[in-house]
């Protein structure tokens, strides 16, 4: 039986790659769609508000992997019986990241102080006006910490991807254990791959985060 | 082409569905437990332990925090394996999960106890109380009772994270629509349905941990605020 | 003499607290008036019903010929109109002093940078700040901070100034050199209502005093109403203030 060897870990960090593609995939997508349902849900409008908040909890209250699960389900109901795993595993982290940005930067926005809003409309601002140029600004200082912050919690879950075949660091981990069984082996390095991949993040979280505290007094 | 949704094709596997939700239940609830008291412990040692104590703790919540939970349960069940110990699945699953939320648990307890101000445990001192009861009085009790809001989210979201030991076959509610769903072929549906126990699961699990905190901070009850 | 603000009989309810009971007033165009009166007495709700921060439960309030009691009311238009200091600054912390106070009249008038950026030095010169122009609002004292927010009020041209409480939350020292840019205003021939705890600055610079009490107009006269009082709680009020407050300053 063969070995862990260098092979398997140019494999490795092979899918690595697969797994920064996907994190950016679903933190580009997520957030987009992250930035509407926040503003959605902190909207005038009742019935988008409603909406918002829905989704929100939607996507909170269920698992990552049961919304994979529906979605490469679902996609092959609809027909699509070829498309690459890719579109699936995108399609369910960008929902997955989207329900728990556009909660993080709606709290990021609430923080701006109301008084803010309020200067802003008697300097005759229109409503858009003071959300662009002055709440949002505000409110992007705040968001950035937890924002990278949430950047680990993507790349980590992205492990789930592997459940609808693809072939990202997890995934590749369990296909190289299947070939050579040295499970502990090979999910140390993958861990390994993980840690470094997610640990200067969190460093960097936290640090941005030290620094707005002191920034605000 | 059409589709023809058939949730009643599921209707016989009720008990099934009943039992995954209730080992679901199990795991969640001896993992919150477990987990809360090795986070706490850890919260402490990060806090005020030795120099080695801090650091073994900070190795341990960033090297949990930074990796996958699913390449966590594989390095537990198979790394038990490997020490030449049968566990079930179930028990590994416990393990994995207790491990993983012990170190979100102890990031959230440490910054209560960090937000509690010298001046209350000098206080404390001032009126002749021993270490040990300035510390659970007045850091630990207020710290928990601060961050308990952020508690709840934690569980919340660990007991949705449970449904990732279906990957080594622990027969909670995700393995269970696993099985359904290659049964009966209409995996669409099955797992639209275990998305709503699932839905329905963290409203109880919220509710359960919202009653709890109330059972247990009075001054919060008294004063109407908010959990 | 034409009226830049008139109230009439407005009421206004928080839940079940009555907090203006009927007031009316008119301020005409180049007055101050100093609205006084202890916390509590509706005073600063007055001012924010004026700026239509607040709703009204009845009467009539006209602001520069904003009807505001009226459904149909233009904020953006009557925001054109007046301007407001408030009691903590609120300047925007990601701009600097220069920009916090071209953004208006960049974005609402449509005022080219170049000519904004002119206009917002004249302003910070009329208010001694033009040193300044280039730090963020919390590189600087509470009193300059104060001073920018009425020199990005004034960017505005207001025909109507308000001012709340504006040197409430500063240290004595520092109120002298805001409530010294507001002399210049007042001199200047701007319109401005303020509530405020300066007797002394009401007495000088005034030309209408109103002491509010319980919801009400209570008593109303010029600066040296305050040196005759008519009612007992004016009275109280005025000795009351001038013990603690009213010398340190000025």
């Amino acid at each position: 039986m063969p070995t862990f060897s260098l092979v398997h870990l140019e494999f490795l960090l092979t899918a690595a790659q697969w797994t920064i593609g996907l994190s950016i995939a679903a933190f580009v997508g997520g957030g987009l769609v992250g930035f509407v349902v926040a503003l959605a849900r902190i909207s005038d409008l009742r019935v988008l508000r409603i909406a918002a908040t829905v989704y929100i909890q939607l996507v909170q209250g269920t698992p990552l992997l049961i919304l994979l699960f529906a979605i490469y389900f679902g996609i092959a109901l609809l027909g699509y019986t070829n498309l690459p795993p890719l579109i699936a595993a995108s399609a369910g982290l960008i929902i997955y990241s989207s329900g728990f940005l556009a909660e993080i930067w709606r709290g990021c926005i609430d923080s701006v102080p109301k008084t803010q809003w309020q200067a802003a409309e008697c300097l005759a601002l229109t409503r858009w006006q003071r959300m662009v140029k002055v709440i949002l600004p505000q409110a992007a200082r705040i968001a950035t910490a937890p924002t990278v912050g949430f950047l680990v919690q993507i790349v980590k879950n992205t492990s789930l991807a592997s459940v609808v075949g693809f072939v990202e660091l997890a995934q590749a981990g369990k296909l190289i254990n299947n070939s050579i069984y040295e499970p502990f082996t090979v999910f140390m390095i993958v861990a390994l791959i993980y840690f470094a991949i997610c640990f200067p993040l969190s460093t960097w979280s936290r640090s941005l985060e030290r620094k707005l505290n002191v920034g605000r007094r | 082409m059409t589709y023809h949704f058939d949730f009643s094709a599921l209707l016989p596997y009720w008990p099934e569905f009943a039992r995954g939700i209730w080992l679901t239940l199990q795991l969640s609830a001896i993992s919150t437990v477990l987990g809360f008291v090795l986070g706490t412990l850890c919260a402490i040692g990060r806090a005020d332990g030795s120099r080695w104590v801090k650091w073994l703790v900070a190795i341990y919540v960033e090297a949990i925090r930074n990796t996958p939970l699913l390449v966590q349960v594989f390095i537990i069940y198979f790394g038990i394996a490997t020490l030449g110990l049968h566990v079930s699945a179930n028990l590994a699953a416990v393990i994995a999960l207790v491990i993983n939320v012990g170190a979100y648990t102890c990031e959230i307890v440490r910054a209560g106890i960090e937000s509690v101000h010298k001046s209350q445990i000098e206080a404390a001192e001032c009126l002749g109380l021993s270490r040990v009861q300035t510390y659970w009085h007045v850091v630990l009790r207020p710290a928990i009772e601060r961050v308990y809001p952020a508690v709840t989210s934690q569980y919340v979201l660990l007991m949705l994270a449970s449904s990732i030991t279906s990957q080594i076959s622990a027969e909670e509610l995700t393995a269970v629509a696993n099985r359904i769903q290659s049964d009966t072929f209409r995996a669409f549906e099955t797992y639209i349905v275990t998305g709503v126990l699932y839905l329905l699961l963290s409203l109880v699990v919220r509710i359960c941990l919202w009653l709890f905190g109330l059972a247990i901070f009075v001054r919060r009850r008294k004063l109407g605020t908010a959990i | 003499m034409s009226a830049v603000v008139s109230l009439s009989n407005v009421h206004k309810q928080f839940g079940s607290l009555k907090v203006l009971d009927g007031v009316s007033f008119e301020v005409g165009r180049g007055e101050v008036a100093a609205i006084i009166g202890q916390s509590g007495s509706g005073k600063s709700t007055v001012l924010r019903c004026i700026n239509a921060l607040e709703t009204i439960q009845q009467g009539t309030i006209d602001v520069c010929g904003h009807a505001l009691h009226d459904a149909s009311l233009n904020r953006r238009a009557l925001h054109l109109d007046v301007g407001i200091v408030f009691q903590s600054y609120n300047l925007f912390p990601h701009l600097t002093v220069e920009q916090n106070i071209m953004l208006a009249p960049v974005s609402v008038k449509s005022i080219p940078k170049k000519q904004a950026r002119e206009l917002a030095r004249e302003v910070l010169t009329r208010v001694g700040m033009e040193a300044k122009a280039e730090n963020y609002p919390e590189q600087l004292s509470g009193g300059q901070q104060q001073r920018v927010a009425i020199a990005r009020s004034l960017a505005m041209s207001p025909k109507l100034m308000l001012f709340d409480e504006v040197t409430s939350a500063l240290d004595p020292q520092l109120t002298g050199e805001v409530l010294r840019v507001m002399e210049d205003l007042a001199r200047g021939g701007m319109t401005m209502i303020l509530v405020t705890h300066e007797m002394a600055f009401a007495r000088k610079v005034a030309s209408k005093v109103i002491y509010m009490h319980q919801g009400k107009v209570w008593e109303t006269g010029s600066g040296d109403m305050l040196d005759q009082p008519k009612t007992a709680e004016l009275r109280n009020f005025v000795g009351g203030v001038s013990h603690d407050r009213a010398e340190a300053s000025v």
